[in-house]
């Protein structure tokens, strides 16, 4: 009896263990095939033709160009621009949950958080066609409203859930000494907010910040829909934009298997891949940072 | 000991359902899949829908996606027919060849391309020469063709649509300006244009024209010239396109591996029939004209 009883906690250990490793095995296989196909993209094309060119027009007329650059300046400034929309919204809602808002407020508000987090990016990408993009040709007097605006917005709407909870937790697991050491000193509780409760949960904060950006750097479907997809470098936040993951779902549809434009645009998925690793390394790495410094 | 046995459950009906899917492609069904262009998608639904009115046991898919997507899918055989509004290019015949594809392409509609602006404005008439130039970037402002002091804003289908190569190896004859707006799909390119008082864009004219031949709100047909010199034609005329005198007009093709047989064949005979071709007025575009018929009777398609 003891026997088989060691012998099913061994197996389904060791089945545990595979499910663990097989998230290693899946992120590997996926790098290894993106570098594997991306890689032979410069068989044909220079590294300045490709991360230095702006011109990226594989099935051109006379002659095909795989210049990524305006591509990837789009994707930073899209992402970017939802950030400078995000963080002031998503730190302040956190501090008021976990600072300021009573337990049923907060109650309320947190699931309604987590659902927002849940609504499908074509949705987002649609309310960005029919309602925010006219909405933004109305308030700025431009004529069309698929623009980068457009798709910091609505980014910035899809990186607010990431933002909030994780920066809550920070705020939360601020000690209450803290607090009280403050307010015993005599500060008002918006000063210990400001200068006592955010400063020591910063590095919370950013992690969650810095988790929200590689969601919006990542994000395909809403800025395929919403930014309007005009291939050239862009000069301010009115003009038409096409990310990098808009590039790839728009043309890897179409594209004919093992040709240089099929090449390329796995080198642009490797690049995405690369920036979202390093975004999501460096959250990670401030995260850790937090938890082996806390008091 | 409840847990591990949840999730022992858990683990192997996950890895049976990946197993699955990796063979999933074995088994395939009876239907003829069509997928591509989604200038005809309607179009063929509506045939398809006919067809298997008639032949209850038939039953047809048909998916958009762009022609160029069909194509891709034929090639890798994914696919019974690639619905495509441009001929194949050199690259992606070879391509075929080299998987063992014969790709063999039937005609079997004409569409219009309309060339089409907000209602707003109050130009009528271009030449090619200046469609072309709008597209390429050169002409940037109304107020050159004679319109209000407003920039243009330039719309366009994305590069997997056969519109946008069929536009721009026909019309534009260069690479198209790198501020056109490359949009989604047929109906974006419309929406855009109702919304955006600078707007140009282009549609197959099927997709503007409801079957009493009214034009869709908020939008003007322009009338194309060939050149300066030459007379410029609505195509909302239906003798303009046949005749060929409007000048932005193309066959509409469908591609299968190989001459079609059996099941296939008979569809698309249906669509080639009297009865098919009245599907495809009615959906606004033209019935396939006595040049290719007479192609389409040397190639055995049709007798």
């Amino acid at each position: 009896m003891q026997d088989i009883r060691k012998i099913k906690d061994k197996a389904i250990r060791g089945l545990l263990m595979l499910a663990g490793l097989s998230v290693i095995l899946f992120l590997g296989g996926i790098f290894s095939m993106l570098f594997y196909y991306g890689v032979q993209a410069f068989k044909e094309v220079s590294f300045s033709g490709f991360f230095l060119s702006t011109n990226w027009n594989p099935s051109g007329y006379d002659q095909s160009a795989y210049g990524i650059l305006s591509m990837v300046v789009s994707t930073l400034f899209v992402s970017l621009g939802a950030m400078v929309i995000a963080i002031p919204i998503g730190v302040g809602t956190a501090a008021y949950i976990s600072e300021i808002a009573k337990p049923a407020v907060r109650e309320t508000l947190k699931p309604i958080i987590e659902i927002l987090a849940s609504i499908p990016s074509v949705v987002i990408g649609f309310f960005g066609i029919v309602f925010l993009g006219p909405l933004i040709a109305k308030t700025f007097g431009l004529t069309a409203g698929l623009n980068a605006l457009n798709g910091s917005f609505l980014l910035a709407f899809m990186a607010l859930p990431t933002i909030i909870s994780v920066s809550e937790d920070a705020i939360r697991s601020v000690p209450e000494e803290y607090k009280a050491a403050s307010i015993a000193l005599g500060a008002t509780k918006w000063y210990t907010l400001v200068k006592v409760v955010i400063p020591a949960a910063s590095s919370g904060i950013i992690a969650s910040i810095m988790l929200g950006f590689g969601r919006a750097i990542g994000e395909t479907m809403t800025v395929l829909m919403a930014t309007g997809n005009a291939l050239r470098m862009p000069g301010n936040i009115f003009d038409s934009v096409r990310t990098m993951t808009a590039n790839i779902a728009i043309e890897l549809g179409e594209v004919p298997y093992n040709t240089t434009h099929y090449y390329s645009l796995f080198a642009v998925g490797l690049i995405l891949f690369i920036l979202t690793m390093l975004v999501n390394f460096m959250a990670d790495r401030i995260t850790q940072h937090v938890g082996r410094h806390k008091l | 000991m409840k847990f591990g046995k949840i999730m022992l459950i858990g683990t192997i009906a996950l890895s049976a359902i990946l197993f699955a899917a990796c063979g999933g492609r074995a088994n395939r069904s009876n239907a003829i899949q069509i997928s591509g262009s989604d200038s005809e998608v309607n179009m063929v639904q509506n045939l398809a829908e006919a067809y298997m009115a008639i032949n209850k046991e038939q039953s047809i898919a048909v998916t958009g996606g762009g022609s160029g997507t069909g194509i891709a899918a034929m090639i890798n055989r994914q696919t019974d027919i690639a619905n495509s509004s441009r001929a194949m290019n050199a690259s992606e015949i070879q391509q075929a060849r080299d998987r063992g594809v014969e790709p063999v392409a039937i005609p079997f509609a004409i569409d219009g391309l309309a060339v089409i602006i907000n209602h707003e404005l109050p130009i009528t008439e271009m030449t090619i020469d200046q469609i072309s130039k709008i597209y390429q970037g050169i002409i940037t402002n109304w107020s050159e063709l004679g319109g209000p002091d407003l920039p243009i804003t330039v719309y366009g289908r994305q590069s997997n649509s056969g519109t946008y190569v069929y536009f721009r190896d026909h019309v534009v004859k260069a690479d198209y300006t790198n501020n056109m707006r490359n949009m989604n799909g047929t109906a974006q390119i419309v929406e855009a244009v109702r919304s955006d008082r600078t707007a140009i864009g282009y549609t197959g004219i099927g997709y503007i024209v409801d079957k009493d031949g009214k034009v869709a709100d908020r939008i003007s047909v322009i009338n194309v010239a060939l050149d300066e010199n030459s007379t410029a034609f609505s195509p909302l005329l239906k003798e303009n396109v046949e005749s060929g005198d409007y000048p932005i007009s193309r066959a509409l093709y469908q591609f299968t591996n190989g001459m079609p047989e059996g099941r296939i064949l008979e569809f698309i005979r249906f669509e080639l029939s009297p009865e098919g071709q009245q599907i495809v007025a009615n959906a606004g575009y033209y019935p396939i004209g006595e040049k290719y018929l007479q192609q389409l009777k040397e190639m055995g398609i049709i007798e």
